[in-house]
Parts: structure tokens; C-alpha cells; sequence
């Protein structure tokens, strides 16, 4: 892998126009990868999931290099008609399209940047591939006290002709002073058998308000990986919902940083698996200032073979007093092959602050499945009914009343 | 003085922490091989008893210290140990009490543990442990009476061989991790405990450890067999002198429940917790774990967590045999600068087990209070349920709690539930006390009290009563 590795970035160098000085930094960053490989089991953080083992199981001759001269096809039936909506396009990790027709152009700056750092500080091997792989980086960035009318939409799209591949996409969102976006990750695919590493980074002002839905609905034999990083300065507020069920592997890590007063995060997840899926989603809220607040829940169905792990993590630095900090992981097995894992864990250094994590898992409750019968459904009927319920506690929490109806539709909560 | 304050006056403190001026007997320093042949060959222990120590050390050498734990430690030299001190008037094991030297009654009934039998508190017989070696087990002949073997590990190596070899080391294997495994090489002495079929206890068995000797490791190995259908209760508690240096203590306790049988294990472990400023103290690396091997078998761990300067243990239990049961109640408690990282490991495998865990964490001062724990429920185990509660009370901001659950569920018909909560005493909760009469104090001690209240109730009496006066003094000063 290290020859290919090589050997994939310097045909990545020569078909880009990067500075010298970005080369460098690339070059850094691989070599950074190279010396710790995929994160396997070891490391804390991909404990339940190997992603090492999962896509040596899964990818033989995984190779690093897309060409990105030819134009893809774009395919306008897998567009959301329910609602209108900004556009960006990624077909096999290519730019197709950037769309933002319903918006003042004043107000929105689309940089393309190779500026290339991390800032998350992460110790994370994924993120260096990112970096030193990612072949363009834009910055979206929103200006002072505007909203924008419409969503964003971004389809991840893949089609056949792409396997084995490594995609890595980085996407930078910097959000003025009480301006506000709601930003929707479709994923949609044709391929398989690829791994996509998808990093954005965002940065919120003062006041300002982000709200991103991830959906991964449709079926595909792809693996994915996809790192949020959020720093939200004071009285901002940052809303993820991940819809996870569709990849035979998807992680989604969301790493929010709350380093102004008065700013909140919440994130909510549901999985929803079948057939050999193994999903997971790991947090991590850092409370660093007084008076910030964090909400998390995450509900799992989990049918055969499937494996789901949830990792949250609250930290509360010993200045930030009156914190609040809530998680609630659940979840539903339906077979006996299905397995959940949960890590919720609280690190804790002032007094003043009422955290609290809670943890379930079991089978459907036979007296409610009995209680249903009894009223005449069938147990096929009873059993959905009450996984709806289970999950739709979750979509209740999206506070976007237009978008929250979107994915009702999208799930089949409704019609 | 209310007698409150009485005991806070006495233990202001620690009331322990005197030592005893006795000759020793010791290792070289160092670990080798020869040392280990030299702990062996003192305490006469045949053959199979020291291919088995070597056989751990071949495996330590291989294995390496580990360092994921929450509090860090300065670098422990295990060249610069003595692992075997015993005082010199034990080397020939006194046949009754009359013969033990006085020095060491008295050190015993310093610590409030009288070795006479008369002066015992009726219904606990007691297994003392001095640095290296057991010094005496109360009450034998009455226990004698029941069938029940309770005596030193040493002894019983030499007297019940079968039952040793058939159990030692079947819960907490050789191989297993590097404390344990040292402990395996280098275990000098501990309690031994088999209770025959059908026989409840009768009275309380109890151990008592002392650390007394300055440059010394305690390695202590402590064996409890529970045959069918029998039941014992088993308390044990810990003390050691005030020293500026870091002693470390490796023990390994490893309880085997057969079939119906039920085994209550219970510590108040007080070791020395160094000065206000973190400094000496005990470091407390421990192995205890519990294999329900039979049928409707239960084991239950209750600790009370308030000494040593750094705490790291996870008494854990096996749920092998079908509807076993397996229970932790926990209360720790860290000041100054202690550092705790204790909680529980619960392994469902057999059908219908059933799991209980209720952790209190108090953590003031400058310390560091992590609750680590793992619920794995194997596919095969089914209709298993765990229940989890884990709680920690933070009292000022120079302090951390933190609670790390691992939860692995692979049953579908199986129920994990867990909890947990952070929170500091409430002012509303200190305000009624305080207006009833009590200074904050007192209204803190009564708070604590009524927090940990789910697990005081888990000990056995006197514990109890003890354990609870504990509580209140290890959070001395730490108000306001």
C-alpha cells in the first residue's frame, strides 16, 4: 500500500496546480499516514470498528488516484424535487456543479482555497490522508447577519466506473456573525467497493446558527468515513442529524468545540441496519466556557448481521461552570446476530454542572407487540409501528419544520 | 466534643499510619529468578508451586506496563523493590498465638483488630496479613467444626495442594495482564477460603493487611472456593504507615461460585493516601475477579474506595453458569491529590444472568475519580439484563469526575441499562440542612451519607457503621 500510496500522490501533484509550499504540507501529512497506517483496534477510538480490518475485507488493491479531467454525467432524477434548494454536486469526488441560484451572490464568497491545515488537532490518520490527498478544498464562506433562503444540498454521488478507489473530499464553511445555513449531505451511489473520506470544517461567529442533516439512505457496498469539526464562538448553535443507514460502512464523527458563552450543540443520529452493516457515530463536546449546552440521542434498529456503536464523549473544562450536558443512546435488536456497543463517557473538571448519560439496549417489548395484536394489527404491522415510534422520537428533534417533513418522506414516516 | 468530632480529632490523621519497629527477614532486592526461587524456598512450597511462578515470570518479561489508565504514575523500577519481607520471628511459624510476638498483637490491636479471640467481636474470624506473610487466623476451630478450610495461602498450599492446584490461577490466568502476572510470580501470602458443600458460613471471615516494611511491594493472593450450595461473606481491610515514597500493592483475588453457591465479598480499603500535597502514599494495582462457574450461582463485590494515592482496580465477575447473578456496589472517594480509577467488569455468558452495578463517586480537593466498567453480553447469553447506575459528586473546581461505560450487547434478548449522572451537592440541599440546625459540615456529611446510602447498605454491620465514619472523615476540610 505505502508504494501505491506514493506513487498515487505524485500522479495527484502533477495533474494539480499546487504551490511548492502546499506540496510540502501534503507531503507531511502522508507521510504522517504512511507511518500509522489505517486506525485499527488499538487505538481507543476504533475499538468496535476496525475500519484497518474492514476495508482490507472489504477493497483489494485500494488505490488513491481518481482522474478528474473528464466530466461526469449529471443524472437530475436523483434530485430532491420537494424542495428547492442550493446545489453542490460531487460525482466520484469531482466538483460538477456549484449552484447557489436562489441566493445574493454578495453574500455568499466561494474560495477555492488549498490553504491546507488541520486545525482540529486530531490525532487522526484519516484526516491525514485527507489532507494530503484531497485534490481541492473549498471555502464556502457566509457573510455577516445573512440567512440563507433556501438549504444547501450536497450530493455525494458515485457511478459505476468507479472501484477500489480512495476518495477524499474536504469542505470549509465559515460562518459570519449571525448568518445561518442549513446544509443537507445526500448520499447517493452506483459504485462499490470504494472508501470516501469526507472532512468539514466549520467555524461559527457569534449568533451564528448551522443546521446539518446527513442522510445516507440508499443501499451501496461502499465504506465511508465522514469528520465534522464545529467551533462555535458565543451564542451559536449547531444542529447534526445523521440518517445512517445505507453503506455497508459509515462512520460519522462530530467533534464540536463550544468556546463562546451561551453557544449549544445538539446532535442527533438514528441507524437503521440491515443486512451486514456496521455503522457508528462518535462525538465529542468540548465545553470550554461557562453557560454552554449540549444534547445528544441516538436510537439503533438493528436487523441481521448488523453491528451498530455509538462513542460520546462530554468534556467539561474546570472553567466552564453551569454547563449542561445530556446523551441518550438506545436501541432496538431484532436479531440474534445483531450487536450494539455504546461508550458514553463524561469527563468532568468543574463542580457546578448537571451532566447525565444514559444507555439501553434490548429486544421490542412482547406486551406492547401483544397489546397491538390484540387491537388486530398483525405482528409484521405491530413491530413496525413501534420501530416508527421508537425513531421518530429522533426526527422530532430537527427543528426545521420544512426539512423535518423532507425526511419523514424520504424514511416513510409519511406519504 | 459530640463523638463526631471526637473521631475527626482522632483522625485528622491518618491514625494508621504508624509503623511497627520489627526485624524482617527479606528478599535480595530486585526481580529475578532467583528471588522468586528465594520466596518459594522460604515458604517451602513444593515443585508445581514454583514452575508455576517461573512460568509467569517467562510470560512478564514478554509483557509491558500498561498505560491507557486515567491517573499516570511516575515510573515504577521493579529492580528497586523488595518482594518478600516477613517479620523474623515468623520464619518458624508460631503453632498459637501465645508464641506470635508481642510487637505484632500490638500492632494489631492498634489498629483495632485484637488477634484474641476473646476480645474479638463475636461472629468475624480474622486472616491478618503482615507485609509478606499471614501471622494468624482466628476462630480455625470453630470453623474447623463446619468443614470450612480458612487459613493462609501458604498454609494451604502445604495442606489442601489439590484444591490450590485445582483452582489457582483459573480466574485470573498467568497470562493475563501485567500486574496480575507479577503477582503470580512473586504472590508471598493471602487468605484462603473453601467452603464445603451445603455449608453456610457462620460467621464473617475477614483479612486484615498491613504494609509495614519501607521499600517493599505487597503482593498478596487471595483464594475463595465456594462449593455447592454454600455460602460465605468475606470482608477485608487495609491500612499501611505514612511514607513520603509510593508503595505499590498487586494483589490477586480470584472467587469461584459453583453451582447455588454465593459468595459476598466485601473491602474498606483505607490504605495510606499520602499528604495533603500527594505525596508517598500507596498505589493501589489490583486484580480481584469473580467466576460464578455453577448453576444459580452469585458473587457480589461491595467496596468502599477512601485510601491509597492512586486506586486502580476492577473487581469483575464471570457469569458462566446459567440464572448466575452478578452484583458491584462502589463507593470512592478521593481528596487532596488521589487519584481513583475503579469500577467493574461484568461478562454474561451463560443464559439468564443477571448483573447489578451501582457506583458512588465523591471526588474533592485536587483529585481525579474515574468510574471504568464493561457490560459484555455474549450471544450466547441469553435473556441476560444488566442494570447500571453510576453517580459521582464533585465538591469544588480543582477536581475531576469521569465516567468511561464500555456496553457491548450481542443478545437480542437481552436488556442493558445504563445511567449515569454528575452533579455537585445542591445549595437547596444545604440550605434545608443548614436550616434544620446543622453547620455545612455536618449537612455535607449527612448528603454524602444519604448518596452512598444504596451501597453502605450492602456491607455487613460493623463495616457499616465503620465505613460510614470513614466517609465523613475522608471529605474533612474539603467544604467550603
Amino acid at each position: 500500500m505505502k508504494e501505491q500510496l506514493k506513487i498515487d500522490f505524485n500522479k495527484i501533484q502533477e495533474v494539480s496546480n499546487f504551490s511548492n509550499r502546499d506540496i510540502e504540507i501534503k507531503k507531511s501529512y502522508l507521510n504522517k499516514f504512511i507511518e500509522n497506517g489505517f486506525p485499527n483496534r488499538k487505538q481507543e477510538n476504533w475499538k468496535f470498528l476496525d475500519i484497518n480490518q474492514i476495508i482490507s475485507n472489504n477493497i483489494s488493491d485500494l488505490s488513491f488516484y481518481n482522474d478528474y479531467s473528464i466530466e461526469n454525467k449529471i443524472d437530475p432524477s436523483i434530485f430532491i424535487d420537494d424542495l428547492e434548494h442550493n446545489k453542490i454536486i460531487f460525482i466520484n469526488g469531482r466538483v460538477e456543479k456549484i449552484d447557489f441560484s436562489y441566493e445574493d451572490k454578495k453574500q455568499i464568497e466561494i474560495i477555492e482555497d488549498s490553504y491546507t491545515t488541520d486545525k482540529s488537532e486530531n490525532n487522526n490518520s484519516l484526516i491525514d490522508l485527507n489532507i494530503a490527498l484531497s485534490n481541492k478544498h473549498f471555502k464556502i464562506l457566509i457573510k455577516k447577519d445573512y440567512s440563507l433562503k433556501k438549504p444547501l444540498i450536497i450530493y455525494h454521488l458515485s457511478n459505476e466506473k468507479m472501484k477500489s478507489k480512495n476518495i477524499n473530499l474536504r469542505l470549509d464553511f465559515e460562518l459570519e456573525q449571525n448568518s445561518s445555513l442549513k446544509l443537507i449531505d445526500f448520499f447517493s451511489d452506483d459504485s462499490e467497493k470504494n472508501f470516501m473520506n469526507i472532512f468539514y470544517n466549520f467555524n461559527l461567529d457569534k449568533d451564528a446558527i448551522l443546521k446539518n442533516y446527513k442522510i445516507d439512505k440508499s443501499l451501496n457496498k461502499n465504506l465511508k468515513y465522514s469528520f465534522n469539526n464545529i467551533d462555535q464562538k458565543q451564542n451559536s448553535i449547531s444542529e447534526t442529524f445523521v440518517f445512517s443507514a445505507g453503506s455497508d460502512y459509515f462512520k460519522n464523527e462530530i467533534n464540536c468545540n463550544l468556546k463562546g458563552e451561551y453557544s449549544s450543540a445538539f446532535i442527533n443520529g438514528i441507524f437503521s441496519l440491515d443486512d451486514n452493516k456496521q455503522h457508528e457515530i462518535r462525538t465529542t463536546i468540548n465545553h470550554l466556557v461557562k453557560n454552554t449546552k449540549s444534547y445528544q440521542l441516538i436510537k439503533s434498529v438493528l436487523g441481521k448481521n448488523t453491528k451498530s456503536a455509538y462513542q460520546g464523549r462530554i468534556y467539561v473544562d474546570s472553567k466552564a461552570q453551569k454547563t449542561d450536558g445530556y446523551q441518550l443512546s438506545k436501541a432496538i435488536l431484532l436479531d440474534e446476530t445483531s450487536e450494539f456497543n455504546a461508550k458514553p463517557e463524561l469527563e468532568i473538571y468543574a463542580d457546578d454542572v448537571k451532566c447525565s448519560h444514559g444507555s439501553a439496549s434490548g429486544s421490542l417489548d412482547d406486551n406492547s407487540i401483544f397489546y397491538l395484536m390484540s387491537r388486530g394489527l398483525n405482528y409484521k404491522q405491530a413491530k413496525g409501528l413501534l420501530i416508527n415510534g421508537f425513531l421518530l422520537d429522533v426526527i422530532e428533534k430537527i427543528t426545521d419544520a420544512e426539512i423535518k417533513d423532507l425526511l419523514k418522506k424520504m424514511i416513510g414516516f409519511k406519504k | 466534643m459530640d463523638t463526631r468530632e471526637k473521631d475527626i480529632e482522632n483522625l485528622k490523621d491518618y491514625k494508621y499510619g504508624f509503623t511497627t519497629d520489627i526485624e524482617n527477614i527479606k528478599a535480595p532486592k530486585g526481580l529475578n529468578e532467583n528471588v522468586i526461587k528465594f520466596i518459594s524456598n522460604i515458604k517451602k512450597e513444593p515443585k508445581w508451586m514454583l514452575d508455576f511462578r517461573l512460568k509467569a515470570f517467562e510470560r512478564f518479561k514478554l509483557l509491558k506496563e500498561p498505560d491507557w489508565q486515567k491517573p499516570k504514575y511516575p515510573k515504577i523500577d521493579y529492580q528497586d523493590l523488595y518482594y518478600y519481607s516477613a517479620p523474623k520471628s515468623m520464619k518458624d511459624k508460631p503453632k498459637s498465638l501465645d508464641e506470635l510476638d508481642p510487637k505484632l498483637l500490638e500492632t494489631y490491636n492498634k489498629l483495632g483488630i485484637p488477634l484474641q479471640e476473646q476480645a474479638r467481636l463475636n461472629g468475624i474470624a480474622v486472616d491478618a496479613v503482615f507485609d509478606s506473610v499471614s501471622v494468624a487466623t482466628t476462630f480455625k476451630g470453630e470453623l474447623t467444626k463446619h468443614g470450612i478450610i480458612f487459613c493462609s495461602m501458604s498454609e494451604a498450599i502445604q495442606k489442601h495442594p489439590d484444591l490450590v492446584k485445582k483452582y489457582l490461577g483459573t480466574v485470573i490466568p498467568t497470562t493475563d495482564h501485567f500486574f496480575a502476572t507479577l503477582n503470580s510470580a512473586v504472590f508471598t501470602d493471602g487468605s484462603f477460603v473453601y467452603i464445603p458443600e451445603g455449608v453456610k458460613c457462620p460467621m464473617e471471615l475477614s483479612t486484615y493487611f498491613r504494609i509495614n516494611a519501607s521499600e517493599t511491594g505487597q503482593f498478596e493472593r487471595t483464594l475463595i472456593i465456594a462449593d455447592k450450595g454454600s455460602y460465605v461473606s468475606y470482608l477485608e481491610g487495609c491500612t499501611a504507615p505514612m511514607r513520603d515514597e509510593n508503595q505499590l500493592h498487586a494483589a490477586n483475588v480470584e472467587l469461584i461460585a459453583l453451582d447455588d453457591a454465593e459468595i459476598k465479598y466485601s473491602t474498606v480499603q483505607n490504605w495510606y493516601p499520602g499528604d495533603e500535597n500527594g505525596k508517598g502514599g500507596i498505589y493501589n494495582f489490583v486484580t480481584k475477579r469473580g467466576l460464578c462457574k455453577g448453576k444459580n450461582s452469585k458473587i457480589s463485590w461491595t467496596q468502599v474506595e477512601t485510601g491509597s494515592a492512586i486506586t486502580w482496580k476492577y473487581p469483575s465477575c464471570i457469569l458462566k453458569g446459567e440464572n448466575s447473578i452478578g452484583e458491584f456496589y462502589s463507593i470512592a472517594i478521593t481528596n487532596n491529590h488521589q487519584k481513583a480509577d475503579t469500577g467493574t467488569k461484568m461478562i454474561h455468558l451463560g443464559k439468564n444472568t443477571k448483573s447489578k452495578i451501582i457506583s458512588k463517586g465523591i471526588s474533592a480537593g485536587f483529585s481525579d475519580m474515574t468510574y471504568r466498567g464493561l457490560v459484555d453480553i455474549n450471544s450466547k447469553a441469553k435473556n441476560s439484563s444488566n442494570y447500571t447506575q453510576c453517580d459521582s459528586l464533585l465538591m469544588g473546581n480543582k477536581c475531576g469526575a469521569h465516567t468511561v461505560p464500555y456496553i457491548k450487547n450481542k443478545n437480542f434478548d437481552s436488556n442493558v441499562a445504563h445511567e449515569a449522572t454528575t452533579s455537585k451537592i445542591s445549595e437547596e440541599q444545604l440550605h434545608y440542612c443548614q436550616q434544620r440546625g446543622l453547620n455545612p459540615e455536618e449537612a455535607v456529611g449527612l448528603i454524602v451519607n444519604g448518596f452512598c446510602k444504596e451501597v453502605l447498605q450492602q456491607l455487613p454491620m460493623e463495616f457499616a457503621v465503620e465505613a460510614q465514619k470513614l466517609v465523613g472523615i475522608s471529605l474533612e476540610g474539603s467544604v467550603g
